[in-house]
């Protein structure tokens, strides 16, 4: 784990749950309440890093939503511009990405600074490739305490292994 | 069914019609393995175009060639699918690499390379890594459900520039 990684829960908690997700995948929006309703369910024994790894040949708007969400970090609001994306995945464009920006309360000019600059692409580069050499084979992938997790995400399966590990 | 070619064997030479068929059957459309020497090569089998497993490795593969580029290399996919079909895929999820067709005789160089799955009728799930002198350096069959990602494939490509520089350019043959 970096200290860069964005992170919920403890940091010394039981198991680490990490994604490496696309804002535009829309099995990444399937995981999305799941991974919400473990958390909710474990509460402290469990801490979820999400990484970015935009899958851009396909999703047109997956790296300039994870730009905003780098941005969103920037001012502190990192896991609130995740969420609106993640519920909001049909739309994602600019427009939609500085709406989000104003709902959550981010400065509006540094918000479309960041994104004019492309502020966070190395950032992003950065968790695509890492995750790519750890055996990322697709989005969303989840690893348990460092180890893929291979199996169906759906609620119950996923609760299953993260109590195991 | 042959056995899966090893690392350190030589990678035999094959010519297939890729996707780019202007038209049916001609020749300018034929890929050589050969032609790629010099660069390392990856050939990507799979069992079919539009299943969702091939189309996630695939569409993993297609955001990670300029990462290949880097280490000199270029992935080549391969299936038993038809020229015309390779087309319709490629065109649908936007890939760039070129997509060939073990289709006549049917799977022809998977038989070669030892992933042929002859009660299906389609290859392996399967990842040769080809240095730049036509020899094997990363063979590996994946289950056929799962998708194997790109680690290996990084780690094996890594490991041929290591020995590259290593050897102060000796091996620029």
């Amino acid at each position: 784990m970096g200290a860069n990684d964005h992170s919920q829960g403890a940091e010394k908690a039981a198991v680490t749950l990490v994604e490496y997700g696309d804002y535009e995948c829309s099995y990444c929006g399937a995981a999305y309440p799941i991974v919400k309703k473990v958390q909710k369910k474990m509460g402290g024994k469990l801490r979820f890093v999400f990484r970015n790894f935009p899958l851009t040949q396909v999703h047109p708007h997956a790296h300039r939503a994870a730009e905003a969400a780098e941005s969103a970090d920037a001012q502190g609001k990192f896991w609130e511009m995740h969420d609106a994306l993640y519920e909001n995945q049909d739309a994602l464009d600019d427009n939609n990405l500085t709406a989000y920006a104003e709902k959550i309360g981010l400065d509006d000019k540094k918000f479309k600074k960041d994104l004019q600059n492309d502020a966070f692409r190395e950032r992003i580069r950065h968790d695509f490739t890492g995750g790519v050499e750890s055996g990322v084979n697709g989005t969303p992938t989840f690893f348990i305490n460092g180890i893929r997790y291979d199996e169906a995400v759906d609620y119950e399966t996923l609760l299953a292994a993260l109590e195991a590990a | 069914m042959s056995e899966l070619l090893k690392e350190g064997e030589k990678a035999p030479d094959f010519t297939l019609a890729s996707h780019a068929g202007a038209g049916a059957g001609s020749p300018e459309d034929k890929i050589s393995l050969s032609h790629f020497r010099g660069k390392n090569v990856i050939l990507v089998f799979y069992p079919a175009d539009w299943s969702s497993v091939c189309g996630d490795q695939l569409t993993l593969y297609n955001e990670i060639l300029p990462m290949l580029e880097e280490q000199n290399a270029i992935l080549l996919g391969i299936s038993v699918d038809g020229v015309f079909c390779h087309a319709a895929f490629r065109e649908n999820r936007g890939y760039k690499m070129n997509l060939l067709s073990d289709f006549e005789p049917k799977g022809a160089v998977a038989k070669i390379y030892g992933v042929y799955r002859a009660d299906d009728g389609f290859s392996e799930r399967a990842l040769f890594v080809i240095d730049k002198t036509g020899v094997i350096r990363y063979s590996y069959i994946s289950p056929m459900d799962v998708n194997p990602g790109a680690n290996k494939i990084l780690k094996s490509l890594r490991a041929i520039q290591a020995e590259e520089n290593g050897n102060g350019g000796a091996a620029n043959v």
